[in-house]
């Protein structure tokens, strides 16, 4: 039973706050800082795989979310709303709530294949050389689609939102909201079943000796295949969902700034604890939020903020640890390794 | 022929597509219209064309590989890689407007000078890159060094420079606006008409310039005592200070040398091109390191290589496609000789002793 | 059939021959030392046996399998374990998922079994939770079994590290100067242990030693590497009276 309590509290949780949508206890503002919060902890947790459990510094990760935004939104556009080049809608308004997490399923697919621009070179060369490469990648993405006039260029892509009335045209609920809530679920379920493995722990030994771990059996190639693939292709996931909240994508949204701001919630968290990413990516949310008052300074006090995070705590928040290592009350119901 | 400095060979007229030799030749032979109607069509070029494109391409690699020096030589030194350099440059950009303006009676503080432009621009030089150096050497003090001291990892300090870079730009934009500041013109564009090819003096002043700061910096790391120390910390940091060597002195001096080049590029760049953005220093910063890693990071042949090479792979693309795809093919270009040279084209793979 | 059999092996970086036509045959569970001054290249032919280089020339085989070209975890795979110099474990997990690692090849779930804990994940999980109890119990280390490496004294560590090695199930078992940087008390320990790992397993133990103590009480024949050159090979009586060998280490005009 016990096992059960925090599987039982999380879809609590999720069905309190649809409902709390559903009869606007929660007005549409808080509602969509919490479905920022999703995409950011899916996106935070994600790049931890590779910044904090593998030990590399990862710096495209907005490149990969870029990929996931724009094939799942393609995808869904194709399927449920009339667009000049795309044309009609390929599929009735009922198959909404069926298509839209295939599409999202696509855009991970998609840019899990683009993480392989990053795994690959990964087998020889690793630290600032590997920093690099995801740097170009990030840029690549970046240009590739500035350069698609087809899917709007640097104007951007719209017409998400016609999926969101699809599906509210057969059962108004806040679907988007519900597959935030799930697909936050889903990545952080995924990575700690991953990370627990046997398996998954051959991604913190090949950070913690790379030589070691290839000799004693871990195939460090696979591992850093999987690692990145699963990396990118979940924060695929976080960028199709970005993309379906807003309604609107531009290649601008996903540029070395955003890889950025992920990593600030990584190293604000801690490497290698996934409750520490995770609680991070909701601090770090809340904390844009409350300093919007600030306007242009924002930009400048959240910098110094974590300039100071490093000098005094620069284990971030958790350090490696999760939370069950500092509360074990919580082990009962739930272990995190 | 391409060294030669004689007349050019006749060049069919199809093949004047673009205005520079359209210019030297205003239309010996009638070009037909559908000719003119090809104008995009840009894959072949003429000869001067291709002088042309060089000679920009020196110039803007010149950018670059003055800003990639920076890059290197912290990271040479520190094993660092220090994002807050591409902000450094803007800075000195910035420094410099407000020094020339100063000195011309223009804006900036109010002294009263009405200084001779070029008399402006030799004490404009010199201050910049003392000012750029402080910055740089600032930032090393209050933000490195504490973490240095305490022994935290590399990477706290990588970070620690990422967000220095933002407070840094975003510093910028919160105290002078989002306007954009126009740089004076502090000497007189000299044009030269080499057969067709445009040469300015600015363009030479540039590229010199990068050359000579690269022959003077490879003079000092490979040459000199302090050099020496430099090139010895990289190899053990904990070493260095049992033989005496006072660290954070040869540290600090890195850092005044790798800004003081941003300076200068600062000053350069918004010479030519004279209109000053907060976030200016952010792509150029980010474009310059890749050219530093492609060259072989922490090896000063490797910058300036690296920065010349990423210089001709844009104009290059910029000359055959549309402007937009230059972005695109220069990281390209650069992945892929990353792919097939992990280590750079100066760098030497670390190997692990078991 | 020979359990190893290295043929003419040959390793160059550069210029410097660092192993030059080194030729060992190696059968069940015998216990052998490779010994020589520093630098004569004995790392150097285990990290060939380890697949962690090439080979320039020559060849070795392991159960008449040519492992050329193999990549060092595979090599694991084929039943070659080893130890390191400096000690490699991972230092920021504990002892028991250090051990549970080094199982990594014979996993034997996908990463959808992962994902979805399939009965097979869970049997295959237990399994190698139960070889790294059982493991850590026979050598002793049940009480650190959640610590982590680096709380451990240097002693300790060295055994965690063999441990580490043997959970592999060994069939070679390379151990690189095992009794380097410990005191009397640990080699004796140390002694004990490896000759209760050769008595216990099914293991060929091979190792680079440095103290004559540990070579002399423990192996059954040694072999002696100078300049990447084999200089003389048999049991520990020969070797002691060996000219070529004294003349290695202590030089020529000592006699």
């Amino acid at each position: 039973m016990q096992k059960h309590v925090a599987t039982i509290a999380i879809f609590a949780g999720i069905i309190l706050l649809v409902l709390c949508a559903q009869f606007h206890i929660l007005d549409q503002y808080y509602i969509s800082v919490l479905m920022f919060m999703g995409v950011n902890v899916i996106l935070a947790s994600s790049l931890n795989l590779v910044n904090g459990y593998m030990g590399e510094f990862s710096c495209g990760h907005g490149g990969f979310m870029c990929v996931g935004a724009y094939v799942s939104s393609i995808c869904t556009v194709l399927m449920f709303s009339k667009n000049h080049i795309l044309g009609a809608p390929l599929l009735p308004p009922q198959f909404a709530f069926i298509g839209f997490p295939l599409a999202l399923v696509a855009g991970s697919a998609a840019s899990s294949v683009a993480g392989l621009v990053v795994a690959i070179p990964s087998f020889k060369t690793r630290g600032d050389y590997l920093a690099i490469i995801t740097l170009a990648a990030n840029y690549i993405v970046i240009s590739a689609i500035n350069n698609m006039e087809i899917i709007g260029g640097p104007r951007g892509f719209m017409g998400m939102s016609a999926t969101e009335r699809a599906m509210q045209s057969m059962l108004d609920i806040p679907w988007v909201l519900i597959f935030v809530l799930l697909g936050t679920v889903f990545t952080v379920w995924l990575l700690r079943r991953f990370v627990s493995s046997t398996l998954g722990k051959g991604v913190p030994a090949i950070c913690q000796d790379e030589i070691a771990a290839e000799i004693m059996s871990v195939d460090t190639n696979r591992m850093k295949l999987i690692a990145f693939m699963l990396s990118s292709g979940l924060a695929g996931l976080a960028g199709g969902l970005y993309a379906q909240v807003l309604g609107y994508v531009n290649p601008q949204s996903f540029d070395i700034m955003r890889s950025t701001e992920v990593m600030v919630m990584v190293y604000l968290g801690g490497m290698g604890s996934l409750s520490g990413a995770a609680i991070a990516a909701i601090l770090y949310t809340v904390l844009m939020e409350a300093l919007r008052f600030l306007d242009v300074w924002k930009w400048v006090v959240i910098p110094l903020l974590l300039i100071l995070l490093m000098q005094f705590r620069p284990e971030g928040i958790m350090g490696n640890k999760e939370l069950s290592d500092l509360f074990p009350k919580l082990r009962k119901y739930y272990s995190f390794k | 022929m391409i060294t030669g400095g004689g007349p050019i060979p006749e060049v069919p007229a199809r093949f004047v597509l673009r205005r520079g030799l359209a210019r030297t030749h205003p239309r010996r032979k009638a070009v037909p219209r559908h000719a003119a109607r090809k104008h995009h069509f840009k894959a072949k070029v003429p000869l001067v064309e291709i002088f042309q494109n060089i000679l920009n391409a020196l110039q803007f690699g010149s950018f670059y590989a003055l800003i990639a020096l920076g890059y290197t030589l912290v990271y040479g030194v520190l094993r660092l890689i220090n994002f807050a350099h591409g902000d450094i440059f803007m800075v000195g950009a910035y420094l410099a407007y407000f020094v020339a303006v100063t000195l011309l009676g223009i804006g900036g503080l109010n002294l009263g000078l009405h200084m001779d432009p070029g008399l402006a621009l030799a004490i404009t030089v010199p201050v910049t890159m003392i000012l750029t150096a402080l910055v740089g050497v600032t930032l090393e003090r209050t933000a490195y060094r504490p973490l240095r001291r305490k022994g935290a990892d590399r990477l706290y300090v990588v970070i620690t420079a990422l967000m220095a870079g933002l407070v840094l730009e975003n510093g910028n934009l919160a105290l002078l606006g989002a306007s954009r500041k126009r740089f004076p013109d502090m000497i007189d564009k000299v044009i030269w008409n080499l057969h067709g090819v445009t040469v300015t003096n600015l363009k030479v002043i540039v590229i010199v310039a990068s050359i000579l700061v690269f022959l003077l910096l490879q003079f000092i790391v490979t040459k000199t005592k302090i050099g020496m120390a430099m090139r010895g910390i990289s190899y053990d940091k904990f070493a260095i200070p049992l033989m005496g060597i006072p660290l954070d002195t040869i540290i600090v001096v890195t850092f005044v040398l790798g800004s003081a080049m941003a300076g200068l590029a600062g000053i350069l760049f918004a010479m030519s091109y004279p209109i000053l953005e907060p976030y200016m220093g952010a792509l150029i910063g980010w474009k310059a390191f890749i050219a530093a890693v492609v060259g072989g990071i922490g090896d000063i042949r490797g910058a300036i290589v690296g920065g010349f090479l990423l210089g001709f792979i844009e104009i290059g693309v910029v000359a055959v496609f549309p402007s937009t795809l230059r972005d695109l093919f220069a990281f390209s270009v650069l992945l892929i000789i990353l792919w097939l040279r992990p280590t750079g084209i100066f760098g030497v793979a670390q190997t692990t002793k078991i | 059939m020979s359990l190893l059999e290295i043929k003419g092996l040959t390793r160059r970086f550069g210029g410097l021959i660092a192993v030059n036509d080194f030729n060992i045959e190696l059968g069940e569970r015998e216990l052998v030392a490779l010994i020589g001054p520093n630098g004569a290249g004995k790392t150097t032919v285990f990290n060939l046996i380890s697949g962690f280089y090439q080979p320039s020339e020559g060849s070795i085989r392991l159960k008449g399998k040519d492992t050329k070209g193999l990549r060092p975890h595979q090599v694991t795979g084929l039943g070659v374990a080893r130890t390191f110099q400096g000690i490699r474990l991972w230092s920021e997990m504990h002892v028991l998922d250090n051990i549970r690692i080094a199982q990594h090849y014979r996993l034997g779930y996908s990463l959808v079994d992962c994902f979805l804990r399939t009965k097979n994940y869970m049997l295959r999980e237990k399994a190698i939770d139960d070889i790294a109890w059982e493991l850590l119990e026979a050598m002793g280390l049940k009480d650190c079994a959640y610590e982590l490496p680096r709380n451990l004294p240097y002693g300790v560590q060295r055994r965690v590290e063999i441990a580490r090695a043997m959970s592999v199930k060994p069939s070679l078992l390379l151990l690189d100067e095992p009794a380097a940087g410990l005191n009397s008390a640990d080699v004796e320990g140390l002694i004990k242990l490896v000759r209760w790992i050769h008595d216990t397993f099914p293991v060929t133990i091979w190792m680079i030693e440095h103290q004559m103590k540990v070579v002399m009480s423990l192996c059954s024949r040694i072999k002696v590497v100078d300049f990447g050159t084999t200089i003389a090979d048999g049991n520990p009586e020969e070797i002691q009276k060996n000219h070529a060998v004294i003349k290695a280490y202590l030089g020529d005009d000592t006699i």
